[in-house]
């Protein structure tokens, strides 16, 4: 510890560069806080989904329906404890930016199929008793400032025409990778509304047994091949994971991106610790023949490396936090929200030792190497 | 103001080589990684911006806000297909492509499923429109279970190749032909025949949009007004071009948005070191600095020889950025086009004006890396850096 | 007794392709407690033989022993921490670090010891006091003259205790006031404090300080 007011002061001595190479390391971690916070909002939301529910769709794709009548078959299968359903809607709330994912849902059943989500008891009555009515997630509340007892109304692009729902619940969600900006109501005014059109878009099956879900999933499918749709089921992670391949390899081209970041910084850090390792040629001769062994000035000029990088790191990839976490950073609502985890925090500041570390390297080795008498002669 | 010769800058580049070429790799990433993300959305918007032609007009059922959400009774379809101003071909037939647009689940060539658009068109789609090549095989034969599949997916998808069966909707297709569209989105489509389509998915009551040469391109708006204010009709009218190339405006943004957003950052830290480097690199030339303001240089000159020096650097970093690059030319690569849930493939393209782009890029931060410095070994004193040399 | 025993001590540098002589069997006795000055012109090799001394530079051949220990035969791990703790080294530019303030400069050689910090600070504010700088222990070497610099690295090269004290060219950079502190100064430790002490100069009245007066010519020792 007594070496640190060396390393304190050296990176004291030339402000600065010191600033200048903080910033840089800083910037660097700040964009690989934001980037990988995308990654793993990515593979959260694909693991978002129960093993222990099944999913059963159109085999022709997602937006073929499956028909109401396939409800009761599917509640003789044995192994389902209950069925539920749902259907995408497509609305556009005043703008098509304002973009939130709205369900028409079987109700009284869903809700029941899905302890993740939670209800006053009040809410979910007074929502179950309105046909009209919606309950929507914290970040609509947020985004929106919507207030129970509202009435908002959608356009739709599929189901035409001006829909008017009333909020009676704001839910919350014990998962926090479900969604929180959900928009649910019932189908049941759906079908209504469209003169008993609608037809279910996708069923929701709870099972007794999870283990069981691939047999099932296969007798169902099975049951309906030569029927008027026939039937994928897979399970509610699958399905999730399907939704979120569509993104195609953006993580693999983010860690590309993060990876000529982290080279273009290594350089810059690299280029300053040799910098100021160079300038100082002289005081490390001086140090040696003060009798400071080769591997003691070898962990100065690493440590000073470290701290450098280390002070930049962090600074960035706290920064990136603090300003997700205070402006709720979306890219002006064209992104997801995203957040950034503590264990994307811990990554980032892992990465910028090991940038400091190799940064500090061949300054540090060449310290060590360095000739006293060489390096004296040279300066008298 | 004499000036001082480009000689020395060459030379003290050469007396520092690791450092100057840490800088200019520094540079050439920033460099890289701007043309690479700028040539993802260059790549994304020229598929749907080359999707469409101005003088078609399509249209949907009003409020649809894609083709997929669309939907078009045939009595409509075909009282518009009668109207006067859709252009005719040489036969009087009017040139009307009447489309069943839906998506379908296919398995990938390797793992996984993913979505892609089945599209059945008239037998007049391929007049009406524009740029449609066979590259392989023929069209599909009115009447039989044909199918076209688009240049981009053959080799994403299995049993795409002419002559395979693909099944999907309880048939089974025969893969007639291969199909180009001058890179557009359609390349990334699967096309039938409409009234193949429509049985088997299930859409016998109509179709999804309707696509229609312009007799008279100018008259668009006139068109779109007629129709729109139709009160039997309840459609939107677009021209084509404009149709897709809003439908990719979002994603494209939100591509040119975080390439912007990742450049800036990353050009801040790389000006950063550069600065540094030329710190260093007047610091320890403050004796030569000294020589040439007592030889009678002017600071001017030296100014414009350090910031020449610092461009120099920067040029080097554009050419590394640009050469990195440029192999990404060309590379294929595929995203979701959100409007329809359906993979579009595409292609990175690195353009002339964005290599121009990515230089002027490099050279921006090397004027902004090389000023402080420069400005700081102009103003030196040169009785005090002669003493302290 | 003899404090430094040089036997047969051959130094050859190599320069590119060439071979530079600088001395040949050199046998030199210092005993303990004397103040030896040598001379020589430039490039007689004084300077080599007390880079040799301080164990900073290994002989071609011949052997050098301070205080009974053989350091030609040391390890460089094995000088390091001899030159921490036996021998002090004054260099003519001082060579102190910039970025630290006098009395941690004086510091540096305890940070070396396991001695606790307040220690460190005591003896390196004691180091001061004895060379006359009690009163600038927060001043970093800019705000230094030169005289006052090279007294801080006086006590920096005491500050260990060491037995031996080695000067190259102490006075060479001081005006005539001040190197005559300097001077003044080495002669307390060695007449106070004990301290051997060796002394390069081309300056004749600085040498006259010392007890006995050595030349180096063309790699020949004579009083």
């Amino acid at each position: 510890m007594k070496f640190f007011l060396l390393v304190w002061a050296n990176l004291r001595r030339n402000k600065r560069r010191t600033f200048l190479t903080v910033a840089s390391v800083g910037l660097a971690l700040f964009l690989f806080g934001a980037l990988r916070s995308v990654i793993t909002t990515l593979e959260d939301a694909a693991a978002v989904g129960s093993e222990s529910r099944v999913v059963v769709r159109n085999a022709i794709s997602i937006i073929f329906p499956v028909p109401m009548k396939y409800l009761s078959q599917l509640e003789a299968q044995p192994g389902v404890k209950s069925v539920s359903w749902q259907n995408w809607f497509g609305g556009v709330y005043i703008d098509e930016r304002n973009f939130f994912p709205q369900f028409a849902i079987s109700a009284e059943r869903y809700l029941g199929m899905y302890p993740e989500l939670s209800l006053p008891p009040d809410q979910k009555q007074a929502f179950l008793a309105e046909r009209t009515a919606c309950i929507i997630g914290p970040k609509l509340v947020k985004k929106f400032g919507w207030k129970l007892g509202q009435t908002v109304s959608l356009r739709g692009t599929i189901y035409p025409g001006e829909w008017n729902f009333t909020i009676r619940g704001i839910y919350s969600v014990s998962d926090p990778s479900f969604g929180e900006d959900i928009f649910y109501f019932h189908y049941e005014y759906l079908d209504e509304a469209t003169n008993r059109q609608a037809v279910p878009g996708t069923y929701v099956l709870e099972l007794s047994d999870p283990g069981q879900a691939a047999a099932i999933s296969s007798r169902i499918d099975a049951a309906f091949i030569n029927s008027e749709a026939a039937t994928k089921t897979e399970t509610e992670r699958a399905f999730q994971a399907g939704f979120i391949s569509m993104w195609g390899n953006i993580g693999f081209l983010l860690s590309v991106i993060g990876t000529a970041v982290f080279f273009a910084i290594l350089l810059v850090a690299a280029n300053t610790m040799m910098m100021a390792a160079r300038e100082r040629t002289r005081e490390m001769a001086v140090l040696k023949s003060v009798g400071f062994r080769d591997e003691l000035l070898f962990g100065l000029i690493m440590s000073e490396a470290a701290l450098l990088s280390l002070l930049g790191g962090a600074g960035g990839i706290l920064g990136a936090k603090a300003l997700f976490e205070l402006t709720r950073f979306d890219g002006g609502g064209m992104l997801p929200g995203f957040e950034l985890k503590w264990a994307t925090v811990a990554v980032g500041i892992g990465i910028s030792l090991g940038l400091g570390l190799i940064s500090g390297i061949v300054p540090a080795v060449q310290a060590a190497r360095l000739p006293v008498i060489e390096a004296l002669r040279k300066l008298v | 103001m004499a000036a001082i010769p480009l000689v020395y800058n060459l030379r003290s580049l050469k007396q520092r080589p690791l450092s100057t070429a840490a800088t200019a790799i520094g540079l050439g990433l920033v460099v890289a990684v701007f043309i690479a993300m700028m040539a993802l959305a260059e790549g994304f918007q020229a598929a749907l911006t080359t999707t469409g032609a101005p003088d078609n007009a399509l249209i949907l059922r009003k409020g649809a806000d894609g083709e997929m959400s669309s939907g078009i009774s045939r009595e409509i379809a075909s009282s518009i297909a009668a109207s006067p101003f859709i252009a005719r071909d040489a036969q009087g037939q009017p040139l009307v492509s009447n489309e069943v647009y839906v998506v379908l689940s296919l398995p990938r060539l390797g793992v996984g499923m993913a979505n892609v658009v089945a599209r059945g068109v008239s037998p007049q789609a391929f007049e009406v429109r524009k740029g449609i090549k066979i590259v392989e095989g023929r069209r599909p034969q009115s009447g039989s279970p044909e199918i076209l599949v688009g240049r981009a997916i053959v080799s994403r998808f299995a049993h795409c190749r002419v002559g395979d069966k693909l099944s999907f909707a309880k048939r089974e297709w025969t893969v007639v032909g291969h199909f180009s569209a001058d890179g557009s989105s359609f390349e990334s489509e699967i096309w039938g025949e409409n009234e193949q389509f429509a049985p088997a998915f299930d859409r016998e009551g109509g179709f999804q949009s309707v696509t229609f040469r312009l007799a008279n391109p100018e008259a668009f708006p006139a068109v779109q007004k007629a129709l729109q204010d139709d009160p039997r009709y309840q459609v939107d009218a677009y021209r084509e071009a404009d149709f897709y190339k809003r439908q990719s405006a979002m994603l494209a943004t939100v591509l040119r948005f975080v390439a912007i957003f990742i450049t800036a950052v990353m050009a801040i830290g790389a000006v950063f070191g550069a600065i540094n480097t030329m710190y260093a690199a007047v610091a320890t030339r403050g004796p030569e600095i000294a020589v040439l303001l007592t030889l009678g240089f002017k600071p001017g000159s030296v100014l414009l020889s350090f910031m020449l020096e610092s461009l120099l650097i920067a040029l080097i970093g554009g050419l590394i950025g640009c050469a990195l690059a440029l192999p990404i030319n060309g590379i294929v690569t595929s995203t979701t086009n959100w409007s329809s849930f359906s993979e579009i493939a595409f292609a990175f393209r690195v353009t002339p004006a964005l290599l121009t782009a990515g230089m002027l890029f490099a050279l921006g931060m090397g004027l902004i890396g090389g000023f402080f410095p420069a400005r700081r070994a102009a103003r030196a004193n040169v009785i005090e850096t002669i003493r302290q040399g | 007794m003899a404090l430094v025993e040089i036997r047969n001590l051959t130094k050859i540098y190599h320069r590119e392709a060439q071979e530079v002589l600088v001395f040949q069997d050199l046998d030199l006795d210092i005993n303990e407690g004397e103040f030896l000055s040598l001379m020589g012109p430039s490039g007689s090799g004084k300077s080599s033989l007390l880079h040799l001394l301080a164990g900073l530079d290994r002989p071609t051949k011949g052997t050098v022993a301070v205080g009974g220990a053989q350091i030609s035969a040391m390890s460089q791990r094995e000088l390091s921490d001899w030159r921490a703790s036996k021998v002090g080294f004054i260099f003519q530019f001082y060579n102190l670090l910039p970025v630290l303030t006098a009395a941690q400069n004086v510091e540096l050689p305890l940070m070396l010891t396991p001695l606790s910090a307040k220690d460190r600070r005591d003896r390196a504010r004691f180091a001061l006091e004895v060379v006359g700088l009690g009163d600038r222990t927060d001043h970093f070497p800019r705000q230094l003259s030169g005289g006052q610099e090279q007294r801080v690295a006086i006590a920096r090269a005491v500050v260990s205790d060491p037995a031996l004290i080695l000067a190259d060219e102490p006075t060479g950079d001081l005006d005539a006031k001040s190197a005559d502190e300097v001077l003044t100064l080495l002669q307390r430790l060695n007449s106070e404090m004990g301290k051997t002490i060796v002394m390069v100069t081309h300056d004749a009245h600085a040498a006259e300080r010392a007890h006995a007066v050595m030349h180096l010519d063309k790699g020949v020792l004579t009083r």
